[in-house]
């Protein structure tokens, strides 16, 4: 029910923080991820980070997803082969 | 960071998932002898899977079911007359989410109450509102607050900054709405054959993965909690299959990299501090007890509810079924205003009119006609 | 500092110091004002006339203004129509304390972008009105162009559909400089009068069946347009649409849709496919078509629908714009 964006914290001034989505930038709370650093993610909603992006984890499924599609192509060459 | 998918990547990958959704849903037809059943519990999982296409191209193997997850549809008439009444008042300002101008209230909307004159502005953040208010020492600004639990902390940021600011001209008017307690309202006593829950991002961000353990250990059903883009909302639904088809009543987290088993500590901690839980009115179910989050006795000088009030008229009664389409009971086609009398134009119910709306989803990306 | 007051619009002495020393000046046209209305001899060929107002807020942003706009907008319409645009004339009204200054720097630009494509400014009128009842300043410009050459609408199926860029930058533009949403970017509107780049497209093609500029309403509403004015069904393919990262990133975190922003430097070509390369290069060899691309198809010349081809495979059909845009929250 929310828009919800992966931002990545460009600045942090006491309690808020600028973040930028592709070039775009705001300013953003950080009242409920006040551990966030410069460099991370945040998910943005309505004017507050709400949550930090775990990277590792979204390496993970992005490798799980590769995964799946390199085992897609070596099937489909399989069946040309066969 | 999401460019670590390249869009060539994604196309592939969610095509790649699309076939798998459908190769189990046959599977699950085979076994059960009918089309899987699930209910995406989020406005925002409602419009991706329409936008994106998923829903369309699923239609012949999921039963997509939207549940009661658009804030604005959710809230009771007798509510969205009483916020829109507000703006009568002499000297005051009110402040909104951009969804709630042009809902339709019995007599009128938002909108048209700000062509009339009335000093109705849209804000970004419910913190905004606070500066409006302190930008107008001499008015009074009330922030018209709705929304699940991903909102409520941000109407708790905006009383902190009021508070702390000592700002008394700024107060809230809040109709929150909680994710649990409907669901089990669903489950208890409507009539509805699911296979599982698409569980929304947002709201688990806040609340965590366990907070819906109760799904699974009492009511035996699997539930996934799901991202927004096309690939994760088709790996979610391939999770889902998976575990349905192995009657596994499990609570996956299918959005890692966002959300944890305790959700966000902090936010919690301040929607508590400053709302406890409260019995709210749902659009055509009536009141449903410990619903809602509302202003605590403490901070009552920042609650509208108790500086203002409102005349509470009864409704002005339509045809319009959005009370059963947030249940999940009828499909927006099924409501005879759906499209006809009722457009985004011209909505007749709140779901028509919100971004996030199974009927504004459904005009917008479902018909062909 | 320097304002205007209501003897500015009176029609007395400081009205004439405007008109001769900002007007005519900038616009360098004197010899139309011995007369109440501007002569103009008309070659062969058909006369296009289009009108249109301009109360764009801010009046200053990133990459022009409200007199750029101005004439742009008016030259655009003509040059979309496949008319050469000749002159304009255009209409002022001004709010009572708007400083001279900034009247300066619209009129500077209006003339510079006149200038550069070849139009003549010929006619105007002041009006100014108390402080409080207009907004600054709005101008009206009506554009005269020639047509030697109309374009046929007559389209077949797998004719192809070209936009002459990026979508979406000027609308997210005027969003960061409204400053209401605490949005910031880099970007710059796409403000531009186009009859050079279409000129190009319209020597290099006689096959092009239509034009358009998606101005308000966006891409989407445009197309809606076309395809319900001429019964196509055009289908676009999602990922083709050039879209700027900022623009995606701004929508992504406002939650607007790209395709209902307003552009005010782009144009939709509908071209027959076999010359679908030759529009391309010859907008392409001018800096404001650079990212031109090809983003759908007519697939039937019946029923009058737009549909999106998702990278999913699937379609849905789009519609035009209902209502305002407005920031989707909760």
């Amino acid at each position: 029910m929310c828009v919800g964006v992966p931002a990545k914290v460009i600045d942090i001034n006491g309690l808020s923080a600028l973040v930028d989505v592709m070039g775009s930038q705001m300013n953003v709370g950080i009242l409920f991820v006040p551990e966030v650093q410069i460099g991370d993610y945040v998910v943005v909603h309505a004017g507050q980070a709400m949550s930090i992006v775990d990277e590792q984890c979204a390496k993970a499924s992005l490798e799980e997803w590769r995964k799946l599609v390199d085992a897609r192509i070596a099937d489909s060459s399989n069946e040309q082969n066969g | 960071m999401q460019e670590l998918l390249t869009p060539q990547m994604n196309k592939t990958v969610s095509q790649l998932l699309l076939k798998e959704v459908v190769r189990l849903s046959k599977q699950f037809q085979h076994k059960f002898n009918r089309l899987p059943a699930f209910m995406e519990v989020c406005g925002s999982h409602t419009m991706a899977l329409a936008r994106t296409g998923v829903k369309k191209a699923l239609q012949n193997d999921i039963r997509l079911i939207s549940g009661p997850g658009c804030p604005v549809c959710v809230t009771d008439q007798s509510i969205i007359d009483a916020m829109i009444s507000l703006t009568d008042g002499e000297n005051r300002i009110i402040c909104t989410f951009g969804d709630m101008m042009r809902v339709p209230g019995s007599g009128g909307t938002l909108m048209q109450a700000k062509t009339e004159g009335n000093d109705i502005r849209i804000v970004y953040s419910p913190v905004d509102a606070v500066r409006v208010a302190e930008q107008h020492p001499e008015k009074e600004v009330i922030f018209l607050g709705i929304g699940f639990e991903t909102t409520i902390p941000i109407l708790a940021a905006a009383i902190k900054e009021a508070e702390e600011k000592r700002i008394l001209n700024f107060s809230m008017w809040m109709s929150t709405k909680l994710v649990e307690p409907i669901l089990r309202y669903l489950l208890d006593y409507d009539d509805l054959a699911l296979d599982g829950f698409l569980l929304p991002g947002h709201v688990s961000m806040v609340m965590g993965r366990k907070h819906f353990e109760f799904l699974a250990e009492e009511y035996r059903l699997p539930a996934v909690i799901s991202g927004f883009e096309a690939v994760d909302l088709l790996s979610s639904l391939r999770q889902l299959l998976l575990l349905a088809l192995a009657e596994r009543p499990l609570v996956m987290n299918n959005y890692q990299n966002v959300v944890t088993e305790d959700g966000n500590t902090h936010a919690k901690h301040w929607m508590n501090h400053y709302f406890s839980l409260c019995d709210e009115a749902w659009r055509g179910i009536g009141s449903i007890p410990n619903s809602g989050m509302d202003i605590r006795k403490e901070y009552e000088q920042w609650d509208a509810k108790k500086k203002f009030s409102v005349l509470a008229k009864r409704p002005r009664k339509t045809k319009c079924r959005c009370g059963e389409i947030i249940r999940g009971l009828i499909e927006p086609p099924e409501c005879a205003l759906f499209a006809k009398a009722c457009t985004p134009l011209h909505p007749v119910g709140p779901c028509m009119v919100s971004s996030e709306g199974s009927c504004a989803a459904y005009f917008q990306y479902m018909r062909e006609e | 500092m320097e304002r205007i007051t209501l003897a500015h619009g009176d029609g007395g002495e400081l009205a004439h110091q405007l008109v001769q020393q900002l007007f005519v000046a900038h616009f360098h046209h004197d010899a139309f004002v011995k007369f109440d209305a501007a002569l103009l001899s008309i070659e062969k060929g058909k006369l296009a006339i289009t009108t249109d107002s301009f109360v764009v807020k801010p009046l200053f942003f990133p990459g022009g203004n409200i007199g750029k706009l101005a004439v742009a907008g008016t030259v655009n319409d003509l040059a979309v129509s496949g008319a050469i645009p000749k002159a304009i004339t255009c209409g002022f009204i001004l709010e009572e304390g708007f400083p001279i200054s900034d009247l300066k720097r619209i009129v500077r630009s209006m003339a510079e972008e006149a200038q550069k494509i070849g139009v003549a400014i010929v006619a105007g009128d002041t009006k100014v009105v108390e402080r409080g009842a207009a907004d600054g300043i709005y101008i009206n410009t009506t554009g005269i162009g020639i047509v030697e050459e109309p374009l046929v609408p007559s389209f077949q199926e797998g004719d192809s559909v070209i936009i002459s860029g990026s979508v979406g930058d000027h609308g997210i533009t005027i969003f960061a400089a409204r400053g209401e949403l605490g949005l910031m970017t880099n970007l710059t509107s796409d403000c531009a009068a186009l009859s050079p780049m279409i000129s190009q497209a319209t020597k290099a093609s006689k096959q092009i069946r239509i034009m358009r500029d998606p101005t308000r309403g966006g891409l989407a509403t445009a197309l809606v347009e076309i395809c319900e004015d001429f019964q196509l069904t055009i289908e676009l393919s999602e990922d083709a649409i050039p879209i700027k990262r900022e623009v995606e990133g701004a929508c992504d975190l406002l939650g607007f849709d790209p395709l209902y922003l307003a552009n005010e430097g782009k144009v939709i070509f509908i071209v027959a496919k076999e010359d679908e390369q030759k529009v391309l290069q010859a907008i392409g060899s001018r800096e404001e078509g650079k990212e031109a691309a090809v983003i759908g198809t007519v697939r039937a010349t019946e029923k009058g629908q737009l549909l999106l081809r998702t990278p999913l495979g699937t379609t849905r059909r789009l519609y035009r714009l209902t209502g305002l845009l407005l920031p989707r929250i909760c």
